[in-house]
């Protein structure tokens, strides 16, 4: 009981720093779960990260996952539940009064300052997952493949994943 | 065009993104933006854009804040949870499918070594999505500067964000309008 508590309170602060999606507070998520509340390891996280990439779905898996992984059926249902409120209730407000807004200065000088922390956020967030998934050479080598694959190649993001997970399973790399 | 209003049930609204969700691979936001412009026509093109304007502007994830204004905006809260139940419900059930046969085989060796590829790939995928978002970035050195501040605030000091996020958020938007930049 008192760990679905805690699962809530974490998720539904997730919610409300999320601006950029789910990407953006993959640092916060795993210094909650790692670190502060020693949930599971750096390790752990980033194989349920990955696992929620391959899965079908808004980005935002990876939070049902960690809730399964923490607390089982209700777990999962509660981080997903938390992650959802507080920002949907914002949505539900703001969405009605939004087309007064839609040209308003202030409202493009926020959305212009959120960019460049946007993109910090997610740089991060990229390079604490390759901190903690490049554990040995082959696993460099895959991420540079793949890295240039997603960015150089517009081969689905799902054939890239595979690709990986079947060169591991045979044992070419890992 | 005499095209009526669009007009969908709480079970329409269910449905289509029940299909979005299954679907989506890959990122959802594609799939979603087929199904409620191209094939339902629950919004015309501009609409959706502006709708997905407001849902990046706030927090949250962006497609499940789509979910929330587009269902309420046809038929109140039973309609926002319409939208958000059939996005999630398929993904939810299928991400835990998966959680548990990795649970159940993760001690076999080509599942472990699978995964340690897997982790890396979905890294560099990150990778890239940051390297795309941050492209509108370049050459701008003061947005530049603050996205590094961001990122050693987050990834090298490892400051919680609840007290990082409110500053950065409100430094920038000032700094950037205050100098034009």
């Amino acid at each position: 009981m008192n760990t679905l508590w805690e699962l809530a309170s974490v998720y539904a602060q997730l919610s409300l720093l999320a601006f950029g999606g789910a990407n953006a507070v993959i640092p916060e998520m795993q210094r909650q779960v790692v670190d502060v509340h020693h949930w599971m390891s750096a390790h752990d996280f980033a194989a349920l990260y990955a696992l929620a990439q391959a899965a079908p779905g808004p980005n935002m898996m990876v939070v049902s996952l960690v809730g399964w992984r923490v607390a089982g059926f209700w777990g999962a249902l509660v981080t997903t539940g938390s992650v959802a409120l507080p920002s949907s209730v914002l949505t539900l407000l703001v969405s009605g009064v939004w087309f007064r807004f839609k040209d308003a200065p202030w409202r493009k000088a926020i959305q212009a300052g959120l960019l460049p922390v946007t993109a910090g956020l997610i740089m991060a967030s990229a390079a604490l997952l390759i901190q903690t998934t490049v554990v040995d050479l082959a696993a460099a080598a895959v991420a540079v493949v793949a890295g240039g694959l997603f960015f150089f190649t517009k081969l689905h993001p799902l054939l890239i994943l595979g690709g990986a997970a079947a060169a591991g399973a045979i044992g070419l790399v890992g | 065009m005499s095209e009526t209003r669009p007009n969908p049930t709480v079970f329409d609204l269910f449905a289509g993104f029940f299909m979005v969700g299954v679907c989506g691979f890959g990122g959802v936001l594609p799939w979603a933006r087929r199904m409620i412009v191209d094939q339902r026509k629950w919004l015309t093109p501009i609409e959706f854009t502006e709708m997905l304007g407001l849902c990046q502007f706030l927090p949250g994830g962006n497609i499940m804040n789509v979910t929330i204004a587009l269902g309420s905006r046809f038929r109140g809260i039973p309609g926002a949870l319409a939208c958000f139940l059939g996005l999630m419900t398929a993904p939810v059930a299928i991400v835990i499918m998966l959680g548990a046969i990795y649970d159940q085989y993760a001690g076999y060796a080509p599942v472990r070594r699978a995964f340690v590829a897997l982790s890396a790939a979905a890294a560099a995928y990150l990778v890239a999505n940051a390297w795309k978002i941050a492209s509108p970035l370049w050459g701008r050195k003061l947005a530049m500067a603050i996205a590094a501040c961001t990122f050693v605030a987050i990834a090298v000091l490892r400051l919680p964000m609840l007290v990082v996020m409110p500053v950065l958020a409100i430094g920038s938007t000032f700094v950037l309008w205050r100098f034009r930049a």
